[in-house]
């Protein structure tokens, strides 16, 4: 995957252009606004990640810029600012996700993975099946290996956005604004809870799990 | 419509300061003005009577001087020519069966009331063809010898007619300036309360966090204007402090953030280069979780600050309550279910408030968070929502072993947590962004007995964005009483 770092801290820079190349994808960087919205105008990237603050050209600025431009590559905001608001700000701006400072890697790493899948035209289907799990979008019914299991509505969104992520890492903070819709810190871990009961509901009396908690991280559904 | 407007500000004029001392003003000037004119009128007649009185002594003397002299006939013949001048006094001397010997009186009057030495009847005379009876007051007098009496008075009528006239319009005087009064000192109130409103209503928008708005001054350069300048002059200073104030939380939440996030990123690259099974990599993990806390920490102490500043304002949405308890019980019922907890939301119907989606959703979810993390196994927790008379309440009430009445104040600051709570993961933050969100929205959180078990109610008024009237009143209730502990 080839992505666009737009970051000025340079300590930070080099962290994520480090650890995104560790991670096998191609990486561009740029240290201000302008440099970072003439390198997205004039070569094609899978996402790019821009910090908020930057020289010359605000993160903002830049966003709005490559839209005006038709570019419409995913895009992930980086900030150090502190404003409730200012999440809905990004979006707005032409965002498609929103990181604040001080992130976890495996955070950042998930959601370019969950941005890159979210433009991929295949997102279309009325079924999601991973191994023998399959969820039918339309009578909003799951069943495993023929067998129907019954979720609470919840429960259904929970396990429809592990599915659409089959094979790739989410972490809770992904799931709750998602799924819930949250964008805050519930204090006490729950999703770990609603994790655990949905665990019970497809993978009890099965040879294979199917959901996995991958450790410092999240979860992932796979077939194997 | 006009009814509807003067019932609208009649009472609220009522009500001002201003017109209260108008009112006493009025009347005090009415009753001083009543009492003055009374006394005057009172001193006047009296002086006028003993006038007459000496006028009426002095004509006796002379006539008894007569009688002495000329005798009977004599006096007769000087009455008889003093009668026919013209003039206000009237005599009559008579037998002693009252039957007129001279003067201008026809028959002895009979007597109305006496005072003293003196009389005062009632007497018909022609006027123009026309009876008029006329009130006199005069002295009578027993002649030595004779039985013959005579009598000396003076007409008085004149005065008769002043007293009647003072009586009748002395009431309508004072009606009439109590009314003047009253509709000038409405007028007055009316122009004063409009001043204070002007200063009300900046206040208000002050407090509400536009810190850009000061009083307008008029042209008069009085009282007014000069307490308009000292206030936009302290506005200007809230407004300096506040702007320095976000400058350093933001810079803190940039220049803190950076660093923060430099640490993570060098414990993470650590950890990934790290084989896992070194001994290390548990050292590191922990490092890790450790600066977590730290960041959740930081993060929610920067959330306090900015709902503080109201800068979180901009984003107030119309918000519907039973949604937003569903969906938190709903992201919290395992949590309760794993402690056998009933978690239960009372059904509201169509509940909204003017807010903060995020933050009051953080705020109900703090409170249940606490709720269901201090209630001990099989309890319950219940969460509602109601309209009140002056707005909307949320609560969250729990069945486990509360706060003790003297805490209640101290827990929503920042870090305190109970002795009770020492084991039980958190930071002692929780509340502290309740209350932070309550003064954000102008409304109180209440921390009350559930008996047993914690109550916390949150009180949002109603349209708390628009400064009108009644929300001033309700904002200075909520300024001055964020938090309050119920005493009971
Ligand atoms: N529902 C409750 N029942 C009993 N005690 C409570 C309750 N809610 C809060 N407290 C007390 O108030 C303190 C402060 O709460 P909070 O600010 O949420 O911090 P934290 O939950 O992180 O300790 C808690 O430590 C606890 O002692
Ligand atoms: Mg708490």
């Amino acid at each position: 995957m080839r992505i666009l770092v737009v970051e000025d801290d340079l300590e930070a820079q080099r962290y994520l252009v480090n650890g995104l190349r560790e991670a096998g994808h191609v990486v561009d960087d740029a240290a201000d606004g302008e440099t970072g919205l003439t390198l997205a105008l004039s070569r094609p990237y899978d996402v790019a990640i821009v910090d908020r603050m930057l020289p010359k050209m605000d993160g903002l600025n830049v966003v709005a810029e490559m839209r005006e431009h038709g570019n419409n590559m995913p895009i992930l905001f980086l900030s150090a600012l502190s404003e409730v608001d200012d999440r809905v700000k990004g979006l707005k701006a032409g965002g498609d996700d929103y990181l604040t400072k001080p992130y976890a890697f495996v955070e950042l790493l998930a959601r370019i993975d969950a941005l890159m899948r979210r433009r991929s035209p295949a997102s279309v289907k009325t079924k999601l099946a991973v191994g023998d799990l399959e969820l039918d979008l339309l009578t909003r019914t799951a069943t495993r290996a023929a067998q129907s299991i019954d979720l609470q509505p919840r429960e259904f969104r929970l396990l429809e956005y592990l599915m659409r992520h089959a094979g790739q890492v989410v972490t809770r903070t992904m799931l709750l604004e998602s799924v819930w819709e949250y964008h805050f810190d519930p204090q006490t871990n729950v999703i770990d809870v609603h994790i655990s009961r949905l665990r019970a509901k497809i993978d009890k009396g099965f040879q294979t799990a199917l959901l996995h908690t991958v450790r410092g991280a999240g979860y992932m559904i796979r077939a194997r | 419509m006009r009814g509807s407007i003067l019932r609208h500000w009649a009472p609220g004029i009522l009500r001002t300061q201003a017109f209260r001392i108008v009112l006493i003003y009025v009347f005090v000037f009415a009753i001083s003005a009543t009492v003055l004119v009374g006394f005057t009128y009172w001193n006047t007649e009296r002086s006028l009577d003993a006038q007459t009185d000496q006028i009426i002594e002095a004509e006796i003397t002379g006539l008894l001087e007569q009688y002495q002299r000329l005798d009977l006939m004599g006096l007769a013949d000087v009455v008889a020519s003093r009668s026919s001048r013209e003039g206000q006094s009237l005599y009559i001397l008579a037998d002693s069966l009252g039957q007129q010997l001279a003067g201008n009186l026809d028959h002895w009057p009979p007597t109305v009331k006496s005072v003293g030495n003196f009389v005062e009847f009632q007497y018909t005379r022609r006027i123009q063809n026309e009876l008029v009876t006329r009130r006199a007051r005069g002295m009578a007098l027993p002649l030595a010898g004779g039985g013959f009496e005579l009598l000396v008075a003076r007409d008085v009528s004149e005065r008769e007619l002043t007293r009647r006239l003072f009586s009748t319009t002395l009431p309508w005087s004072v009606g009439l300036m109590l009314v003047f009064g009253l509709v000038g000192g409405a007028l007055m109130s009316r122009n004063v309360l409009a001043r204070l409103d002007s200063i009300n209503r900046t206040s208000a928008e002050i407090v509400a966090g536009d810190f850009s708005r000061r009083v307008p001054l008029t042209a008069a350069h009085d009282e007014f204007d000069a307490l308009a300048e000292n206030l936009n002059r302290m506005f200007e200073r809230i407004e300096r402090l506040m702007k320095g104030m976000r400058e350093v939380a933001d810079s803190v939440a940039h220049d803190l953030r950076t660093p923060l996030n430099r640490l993570r990123n060098r414990l993470e690259e650590a950890q990934r280069r790290l084989d896992p099974q070194s001994p290390y990599a548990v050292e590191i993990e922990a490092a890790i979780a450790e600066t977590d806390g730290l960041i959740a920490t930081f993060n929610a102490l920067l959330l306090i600050a900015e709902a503080d500043s109201g800068a979180a304002r901009g984003a107030m949405t119309q918000i519907d309550l039973s949604a937003a308890m569903a969906d938190a019980a709903e992201l919290y019922a395992p949590l309760a279910e794993e402690k056998n907890i009933a978690l239960s939301v009372l059904p509201a119907g169509v509940v909204t408030i003017e807010g903060n989606r995020s933050l009051v959703s953080q705020a109900l979810a703090n409170l249940i968070d606490n709720a269901i993390k201090y209630t001990p196994a099989e309890g319950c927790v219940t969460i509602s929502a109601a309209e009140t008379p002056s707005g909307v309440d949320l609560t969250v009430a729990d069945s486990g072993p509360g706060i003790p009445e003297a805490d209640r104040l101290r827990v929503v600051e920042r870090f305190v947590r109970l002795e009770a709570s020492r084991n039980s993961p958190g930071t002692g933050l929780g509340l502290s962004l309740v209350a932070a969100v309550a003064r954000l929205h102008r409304a109180r959180l209440t921390l009350d007995d559930n008996h047993p078990g914690l109550k916390a109610t949150l009180s949002f008024p109603r349209a708390p964005l628009r400064a009108s009237k009644a929300a001033n009143k309700e904002l200075r209730m909520a300024n001055s009483e964020q938090v309050t502990a119920n005493r009971e």
